[in-house]
């Protein structure tokens, strides 16, 4: 019942590495990570989800804010290899026509 | 009357209980024998329940507790989350909840804006009771979640 978050940042594009579970208690601090990547001018960050295994609203509502940000300071943010139940949340809500969502990479070691 | 057994908790109405529900209302459903998906929507829409009393707690001097009952049926799981706190607008929060349409600018986009929305889209069934404090009872059938992915799943009920 935790989120470790994982940050490679570089000078064009950051990578987040998510892992654990993204609720009411843990999205606080991923707000805390990701708000600042955002704000970069031009920058990219890439979310790699591969190994949320959870996640609802309160979850949804950080990228909510983190694609605001990142339409205010031209930057951009790409989620990639989410597991289903996960991307399922994006699809009910119609999010996934909002963010940016790769969904080509998904695969891996489920 | 039809036979249940019942299930309750009290927990501090904080973001780090909400987890701990999470984990219960697993336990509970998939000794029940909700598939796996069945059990996922679960746990997303109790711990929107709960987010919303813990989310409305924040704001007042004391934080209070969440009461989660569980009504564990044949053929349904009924789960009631409680906050025995100040009611709201149950009008208001219905205002404007739904999928994003493509309508609205990304700027209107209301952050907290989709667990009631979840909460509907993930159970058969969602009543909120707004006399005493804020109650939401929330019914996901058995049978239902042997539609879909998992046809392995032997039914309990017949």
């Amino acid at each position: 019942m935790n989120l470790n978050i994982d940050v490679a940042e570089g000078n064009e594009k950051s990578v987040v590495k998510l892992s654990g579970e993204i609720d009411a208690y843990t999205a606080p601090k991923l707000k805390e990570n990701l708000l600042p990547l955002t704000k970069k001018e031009g920058h990219q960050t890439e979310i790699n989800m591969e190994d949320v295994h959870y996640m609802d609203s309160t979850g949804l509502g950080i990228f909510i804010s983190a694609l605001k940000s990142t339409n205010e300071n031209d930057s951009d943010m790409r989620l990639v290899d989410l597991q289903d139940r996960v991307l399922r949340l994006f699809r009910i809500t119609g999010l996934d026509e909002l963010i940016t969502i790769d969904t080509a990479i998904r695969g891996g070691n489920e | 009357m039809e036979k249940f057994d019942f299930v309750e908790m009290k927990v501090p109405a904080q973001a780090e209980y909400v987890g701990v529900v999470r984990l219960s209302v697993s336990g509970i459903a998939n000794r029940q024998g909700f598939a796996y998906e069945a059990i996922e929507d679960l746990k997303v829409a109790i711990s929107e329940a709960i987010t919303n009393v813990v989310d409305h707690a924040y704001y007042q001097e004391d934080n209070g507790e969440v009461t989660i009952g569980f009504g564990v049926y044949d053929d349904r799981l009924e789960v009631m989350v409680s906050d025995h706190g100040d009611s709201f607008d149950l009008s208001e929060i219905k205002e404007g909840i739904g999928p994003y349409e493509g309508t609205e600018s990304v700027e209107n986009l209301s952050e907290g804006g989709f667990g009631l929305f979840l909460i509907d889209a993930l159970m058969d069934k969602v009543e909120i009771n707004n006399n005493h404090g804020v109650v939401v009872l929330m019914t996901k059938y058995l049978h239902k979640a042997e539609v879909g992915l998992d046809d392995d799943q032997i039914s309990t009920t017949q």
